[in-house]
């Protein structure tokens, strides 16, 4: 039989070591940091991730507002106008609407952020110096966008009159813009920020309850009993996300209330029309987290994916910056997010008191990734330990 | 033992199962057979494919070669089938440690789809002595506990078959000696157990016993039909001072002829599979007045690890 003890006493260096046992404990999580690819991929992908997508992206100056026009009057002038603003990149022309009636409905359905109405006579007035009015609508829930677009309207129009020798050059505005700021007259933040903050609050919340639900069992061995018992994929999924939708329910009506007490955020809107829509945000957001929960290794990785997913959602998504200033691809990822239309809806829905036939592609939009998630954590879901 | 597909009264019959991970087999051509009501010991060292046997039955994990049936179906595509009449006690706790016995017991009721979950939960706290501890949380339990809740969960829904992955490990005598009564009073009421161990004591207590060793079935049947199968020769010698025996071990290993040599207290194992050579390199030690030989009977765990070091020098 070998010699199990060493040969001889190890020797042990002199004093308590403090360094030294520092020193190890730093060179096993180092070991450990290694071994966890997801955590290590995380060091380099956030702030490479981050700092590209967001930098590129955000932007407080809207771009490419989408805009309608409605020419009262066919004239020079009108045609001048609607050409400096097709030019600009503040605006993006997407509409030419034959009525006021129109006009409405398209700042209703937030197809459109700004309108432009050129009146019957503006050219006349204009050349006889009577101070013609420009009439302009802007979707001022998000005031950030609409405020710095009506401010450079203006100076646009006045510089593509005088190109186009249609006033003389004379340093003063012949002509007055009156500008009417819907659905939140007084330009107020939170009551952007308030129905936005609804679907931010949600998304975390959600998120986190289920994305941790699977890799839970996993982790504490009970998925192995789960997995012997007749309880199919599907079952379990539903089971697991049902009373979160309660709980998420709980926590919108606190939000939206708290909101509409404190906040005086104006409730226009159907409520019911808002609950409903709001149950399959929820249930979206849920189906998301299972999926995740489905992916990742353990606990941590589950956390680490919901924060990755988190960001874009509250900087793409229309919450904090406004949706039309982004560059397309980056409009694109918004797209892909279930919040980028929720938080339209709750806006259009309590600013706007939009009906359930202005939202119907967002509602399509949000039901579409909620399938999308649902067959994703379906199929990821693993009925062996194989 | 002949094969018996399709014998009513075969309620676990496999064929040639082999389970690779990564490109390594962890059971190889497994074929097993075992009949109702029989308690049905499965042994073998850490990593031998115990567990995984056990999960292909039960249709955890589905085979790479192999087929066979589990009461009666298929294990590749009957396993909701299969799952229904089971009762599977996975090695590692895997009850909800923050759910209380009765909670626990009510869900596993409601999964099977029993009509009265709560009533069923009552009645399997009774049976299993848990009374008065039904609203404790079934992580504060003590490890007997738990292993009696465990067993408590997997027989609820009254299975056909018990599937048991080392139920009593690290469980105190008591509690074993317990576990195994009930367990007999279970097949005694026709139900089958599979149950793996690395209790010798629990080997003696089963019907029948395989033994599976890196990923190879190498022996089964009865207790002595096991033992008369090893063909080993075994003597105890006690020395007389009582610490020579430690020395003593020392010289024996690696003599040729000597196949095994184990310390128990003041006793020493010695056994060979061939009884000439163990006689004659013990010889001249039996001479010594010190030493009192004795020949006796080899133990359950002196062929099991005889079988290991056999199926270890194939291995590598």
């Amino acid at each position: 039989m070998s010699r199990l003890l060493p040969t001889a006493a190890p020797r042990r260096m002199p004093g308590s070591g403090f360094w030294r046992k520092t020193w190890a404990m730093l060179i096993k999580e180092f070991i450990q940091l290694k071994r966890d690819r997801v955590s290590f991929a995380m060091i380099v992908m956030i702030p490479l991730v981050q700092l590209l997508l967001f930098g590129y992206a955000i932007n407080t100056t809207p771009r490419d507002l989408p805009t309608a026009v409605l020419l009262q009057e066919s004239s020079d002038v009108g045609r001048s106008i609607l050409a400096a603003l097709k030019n600009t990149r503040y605006f993006k022309v997407t509409n030419l609407a034959q009525s006021e009636a129109e006009v409405d409905r398209l700042l209703a359905s937030g197809k459109v952020l700004f309108a432009v109405e050129i009146p019957a006579g503006f050219e006349r007035k204009l050349r006889r110096g009577e101070m013609p009015a420009l009439l302009i609508s802007a979707d001022a829930s998000d005031p950030v966008a609409s405020g710095s677009a009506m401010g450079a309207l203006g100076k646009l129009v006045q510089t593509a009159l005088v190109h186009d020798r249609a006033v003389p050059d004379t340093g003063e505005a012949p002509f007055e813009i009156r500008s009417h700021a819907r659905y939140n007259p007084a330009g107020k933040t939170e009551f952007n920020i308030v129905p936005g903050l609804v679907g931010t609050i949600l998304t975390m919340t959600m998120l986190i309850f289920t994305a941790l639900s699977v890799t839970r069992e996993i982790e504490r061995g009970t998925m192995e009993n789960l997995l012997a018992m007749p309880i199919t994929p599907i079952e379990i999924m539903l089971g697991k996300i049902i009373p979160y939708v309660l709980v998420g329910f709980i926590q919108a009506a606190m939000i939206v209330g708290i909101g509409i007490a404190l906040f005086k955020v104006p409730m226009l809107g159907s409520v019911a029309l808002l609950a409903g829509l709001s149950t399959l945000f929820i249930a979206t957001n849920l189906s998301i987290g299972y999926t995740f929960s489905t992916i990742a290794q353990n606990q941590l990785q589950a956390m680490q994916m919901s924060i990755m997913y988190l960001l874009p959602n509250i900087l793409l998504s229309g919450f904090l910056f406004p949706f039309a200033g982004m560059p397309v691809w980056a409009q694109w990822v918004g797209d892909a997010l279930p919040l980028t239309y929720y938080v339209r809806i709750v806006r259009a829905i309590m600013l706007k008191g939009a009906v359930a036939s202005d939202l119907h592609y967002d509602a399509a939009a949000m039901a579409l990734l909620m399938l999308v998630a649902m067959t994703i954590a379906v199929t990821r879901f693993r009925r062996t330990l194989d | 033992m002949s094969e018996q597909g399709g014998d009513q009264d075969v309620v676990i019959d496999v064929h040639h199962l082999t389970k690779k991970f990564d490109g390594r087999a962890v059971v190889r051509d497994l074929s097993m057979q075992v009949k109702r009501g029989m308690i049905y010991g499965f042994l073998g060292p850490n990593g031998s494919g115990k567990t995984t046997t056990i999960r292909m039955l039960c249709g955890l994990l589905t085979p790479d070669e192999g087929s066979g049936t589990c009461l009666g179906f298929d294990i590749r595509t009957q396993t909701n089938q299969i799952k229904l009449q089971v009762g599977y006690m996975t090695q590692r706790f895997s009850l909800y440690q923050d759910l209380s016995v009765r909670e626990n017991l009510e869900f596993v009721g409601r999964v099977y789809g029993l009509a009265k979950p709560a009533q069923a939960a009552r009645a399997a706290i009774q049976r299993l002595g848990l009374t008065g501890r039904e609203e404790q949380l079934a992580g504060e339990l003590s490890g007997g506990w738990k292993q009696r809740l465990a067993l408590g969960a997997c027989t609820l829904p009254g299975p056909k078959l018990l599937l048991l992955d080392e139920p009593t490990a690290g469980v105190d005598p008591k509690a074993r000696r317990e576990f195994w009564n009930e367990i007999h009073a279970l097949a005694a009421e026709g139900l089958t157990v599979l149950v793996s161990t690395h209790y010798m004591d629990e080997a003696e207590r089963c019907h029948e016993i395989a033994y599976i060793a890196y990923g190879d079935l190498l022996v089964r049947g009865t207790v002595e039909q096991v033992i008369a199968a090893s063909h080993l020769t075994t003597y105890n010698v006690t020395a007389t001072d009582g610490v020579g025996i430690n020395a003593l071990a020392q010289e024996l290993t690696d003599k040729p002829g000597i196949d095994m040599v184990a310390p128990f207290g003041t006793t020493l194992h010695v056994s060979g599979r061939d009884a000439a050579a163990l006689d004659a390199a013990i010889a001249p030690y039996r001479a010594r007045a010190d030493l009192d030989w004795k020949r006796s009977e080899p133990s359950l765990e002196d062929v099991f690890i005889d079988l290991m070091g056999k199926a270890k020098d194939n291995f590598q």
